[in-house]
């Protein structure tokens, strides 16, 4: 069953399109990454589904609920968590935690406690004192006692060093495991999320490029060098993505649909890295002037 | 779920990230178990950890992990208890010393064709990983 849908989703800030036809569907338990730079329309799309914005176009929903006209029934079952978390930096963590339970009508208190004490997060410090790294892990305590069912993360690694996001991906997986919650995430940082996420939205311009399962998108995007004269003949390509060649030489970023036949061709594996590098830089080539600029601002 | 919840101690093996290796992760968990299964490190009765605590360690998807634990259960490496968690259920043993000779005999064989056919060791070796990343894979498939 898909716990989030959406069609043709857009959303428009003046003459720009922030978010324009995006249509998807997040089957339950997924773990989803939204990529793109920044301005893509990733926060947009987050906005759109929490509900704190109203589409121009199409339309979002989560168990089948809108997220504005059915908010009353919506907001207990979805969390949500952004880069910098709104947090009362006066309270102590566990004045949070009460907080937290005297707001919500599904709350687990003691299983938020337990895990602030294994992050070494004090229910007795105060929020001003917590670097970056524990905010953000505290924030998403938080968004998970919540118990839901969805959750909405907002490039919720974008200040961590290396260690602190291991950390903060390491709390998320096991809540994954123990909750079976489905998480939707933005990022601008490509490096753990092949291991972490299994389904993908690559972005750009506020159009997706690309949404698919993790794996399957892994599996099919090869680099394939052969003869440049042949390039557009090679079998089984579904779409070149990228292209760099000299006078005799090709080397493509394809997305394949069948196996390479053609022994003119060599074929490499492609990391995820170098998938949405390709994604991302086909979408500059081809945008027209003064787009850009325009949808950096209102994403 | 018992693969996910499990009471216990102390694992019997600890999995690691190999970002060099270019085996998916659950590939690499396969690979890890197994390889330990032929050292003779993991024994039959041995705890694996839980999914989630894979999953927290490792900083990866769960059902990757679920995916590797079931996929070994198919193989009757494994099997899961309900409640308490997954257990080694069957060690392999490697190859008799007789098989082992023939093997590499075959392997040397091998070389010396590679060898007229022009490639250096640089080219065996990239052919043989290739080859084996390809073995690997089609294991998994046909499974």
């Amino acid at each position: 069953m898909n716990v989030l849908e959406a069609r043709g989703l857009g959303k428009r800030y003046g003459r720009r399109w922030a978010l324009k036809d995006l249509t998807l569907d997040v089957p339950g338990g997924r773990i989803v990454a939204f990529v793109g730079p920044n301005g893509a329309g990733k926060t947009t799309f987050l906005q759109l589904a929490m509900g704190f914005a109203a589409p121009t176009a199409g339309t979002v929903a989560a168990f089948g609920l809108s997220p504005r006209r059915e908010a009353a029934a919506f907001l207990p079952r979805v969390g949500y968590a952004a880069q910098e978390p709104p947090l009362f930096k006066r309270f102590s963590v566990g004045e949070l935690l009460t907080m937290g339970s005297r707001l919500n009508r599904r709350w687990d208190g003691p299983m938020a406690a337990s895990r602030l004490r294994s992050l070494g997060i004090g229910l007795d410090l105060s929020v001003a004192s917590l670097s970056g790294g524990m905010r953000a892990q505290l924030a998403l305590v938080l968004a998970l006692a919540k118990m839901p069912d969805l959750l909405l993360l907002d490039e919720p690694m974008a200040s961590l060093d290396p260690l602190a996001r291991h950390e903060f991906m390491g709390l998320l997986m096991a809540a994954s495991a123990e909750q079976g919650l489905t998480v939707v995430l933005s990022s601008h940082i490509i490096g753990d999320l092949r291991a972490t996420c299994d389904y993908l939205v690559i972005l750009t311009r506020g159009q997706s490029q690309l949404v698919g399962d993790m794996d399957t998108i892994v599996a099919t995007h090869q680099r394939l060098v052969g003869p440049v004269e042949m390039m557009d003949a090679i079998g089984h390509v579904q779409e070149i993505v990228q292209v760099e060649r000299s006078d005799r030489q090709a080397s493509l970023l394809v997305r394949m649909r069948g196996p390479l036949l053609d022994p003119r061709w060599e074929s490499y594996p492609v990391d995820l890295d170098q998938i949405v590098l390709g994604y991302l830089s086909r979408g500059v080539s081809s945008s027209s002037s003064g787009d850009e600029l325009a949808t950096e601002v209102a994403g | 779920m018992s693969l996910v919840h499990g009471r216990g101690s102390s694992a019997a093996i600890t999995f690691r990230k190999d970002t060099t290796s270019g085996l998916t992760q659950y590939l690499q968990l396969v690979q890890q178990v197994t390889h330990a299964l032929h050292l003779g490190q993991l024994k039959v009765g041995d705890r694996l950890p839980t999914v989630r605590d894979v999953a927290a360690q490792l900083a990866i998807n769960p059902n990757t992990v679920l995916k590797a634990y079931r996929y070994m259960e198919m193989q009757g490496l494994l099997e899961s208890r309900p409640g308490t968690g997954v257990y080694v259920a069957k060690e392999l043993r490697g190859p008799s010393p007789h098989d082992q000779a023939a093997l590499r005999r075959e392997l040397l064989r091998w070389l010396s064709r590679a060898r007229d056919a022009g490639l250096d060791i640089e080219g065996m070796q990239a052919l043989f990983s290739d080859a084996m990343r390809q073995h690997a894979m089609d294991e998994v498939v046909a499974s």
